[in-house]
This record gives C-alpha cells, structure tokens and sequence, in this order.
C-alpha cells in the first residue's frame, strides 16, 4: 500500500501526522478499525459524539470493504489546517470497484440487498467524502471530519 | 463473544455487554430465538446500553430480530440506546421502524408489564 497511490490527500502533511492503518481482512477486523478510530478521534479533542459518528463512518466503509472487496484497509490520518484539527479516514481496497459511483451514493441503492445506506450514510457523518473508483482495480474512499 | 440471556418471569432479557462482531451479533439472533421458543417467552429486552456504534448491519439484524420474534407471539423492546449512537443513526438515516424502544430496562419492563399477556396455563 504506497503512500504515493494517495494523491488527493493534500491537507495532511505526511511527515507530521502518523498514520494508522488497519488492515481489514476478516469481519473482526471492522470492530478493530472503528475502536481505533474513535480512540484517535478523542485524542485529537473530538466530543463523544462525534467520535461515534466517526466510528460509525469507518464501521460502515470497513464492512463495505470486507463484503465487497474482501480485503483492504482503512488507514486513519490526524490532519491540521489553518489551525483547525481534523480526522481523515482513508477505505482503500483492491477489489472489482464501482461501475457507476453516483448510483452508490443514492440512498437505497444496494447490490448486496442491504439497506444501500451505506455510503450515502456516510457522506452525512462525515464533513467531506470523495470516492476514487476503477472497475478492475479497486476502490479509494476518502472521508474528512473536521474537529467544531 | 456470547451475550448472557436471562430469564425473568415470562420475559427474556438480553444484555449486549461488548460491541460485537457481525458473526457474533448472527448467532445472538438465533440464540435468542430459540430461548424464546424453549422458555414460551412473552416479551423479550434488548439491552444495547453497552453498544458505542449501531450501523446498517446492526440496525437491521436488531430490527430482525424483533419481526422474527413477533412472528413467534412475543414482544420485543430495544432498551438503552445511547444518545451518541442515536445521533449518528438518524444522520446516516437509519430507523428500526415499528420496533419499540425505551429508553432503559426500567421502562421496558413496565412496557412489557403493560402489553404482554400473562403465559398460557397448561
């Protein structure tokens, strides 16, 4: 997983803010990725709540994960800009990817016959959320929450 | 991780203790729906005070359970949800429809008290 694949992630300066990556192979691991994420976001000064909408963003992209791809990772970025503290949770996988992103993001929309309120959940947890999707080649979500 | 089910009365209680993975929160389902057979439960609680993240997944299975405990005779009442995890389920849209919740054990059991009917004698 080469840092460099990580294009659009501008606001966080690598050398900085250490990155946590989970690696998300088995559904235990979807447990593992959002206790760490809720421990990260307190620590940056995030209030309770919005530490559980954090852990519910990254629950939520990590089954994403290990239902469709079978295999990825979630890698969580503390992220500073113009003096404001933020969290950037990265879902990134290898898996088939998604043909048509903006069906993904409509609510209701689901391949798996789920509740298909997945991603457009998360989008709402979350401050910004940007999908990079290849057919073939896999899956890179990027989610942003900024500290109030 | 095995969530301890009691038995009180005509009513099962459930406490989730621990967040639980989505195996876990399957076999809970299937382990509460046969106490419910094998103890003729009239009302079933679900204690989810000791949940930090409720998403789809768990949202829906819990919401399944209550219909599937329904189609059996019996009632069910999700207790404890935390006013965290309720915010973050109403911002991704997520409803348990017609399930009743209440806001802690207390109050569940005066629910069950009120609308369950006594066991059938035999």
């Amino acid at each position: 997983m080469s840092e460099s694949a990580n294009s659009s992630n501008n606001s966080s300066g690598p050398s900085g803010s250490p990155q946590h990556g989970v690696p998300l192979v088995t559904e235990a691991d979807i447990v593992a990725a959002r206790q760490k994420g809720r421990e990260l976001a307190l620590g940056i000064g995030f209030s309770p709540g919005d530490a559980t909408l954090i852990a519910t963003a990254i629950s939520e992209l990590a089954r994403n994960i290990v239902t469709y791809a079978k295999r990825g990772e979630i890698r969580l970025i503390p992220i500073e800009l113009n003096g404001k503290r933020g969290l950037t949770v990265v879902a990134q996988d290898e898996g088939a990817g998604i043909p048509d992103i903006r069906q993904a993001l409509q609510d209701g929309y689901s391949t798996a016959g789920r509740l298909g309120l997945g991603l457009p959940g998360v989008k709402r947890l979350m401050d910004e959320m940007e999908i990079v999707s290849e057919v073939g080649v896999g899956t890179t979500v990027t989610a942003k929450k900024w500290r109030t | 991780m095995e969530v301890p089910i009691l038995k009180q009365g005509a009513y099962l209680i459930a406490s989730i203790q621990a967040a639980l993975s989505d195996t876990d929160l399957l076999h809970f389902r299937d382990v509460l729906m046969k106490h419910v057979g094998l103890y003729r439960a009239r009302g079933v609680i679900v204690d989810v005070a000791a949940l930090d993240v409720m998403d789809s997944f768990g949202t829906r299975v819990l919401g399944d359970i209550a219909r599937m405990i329904s189609l059996r005779g019996a009632k069910t009442v999700i207790v404890g949800i935390q006013p965290e995890v309720a915010l973050a389920m109403v911002q991704m849209g997520l409803t348990l429809g017609a399930v009743t919740t209440t806001l802690d054990l207390e109050e569940g059991l005066a629910y069950l008290d009120e609308n369950t009917k006594p066991p059938a004698e035999r």
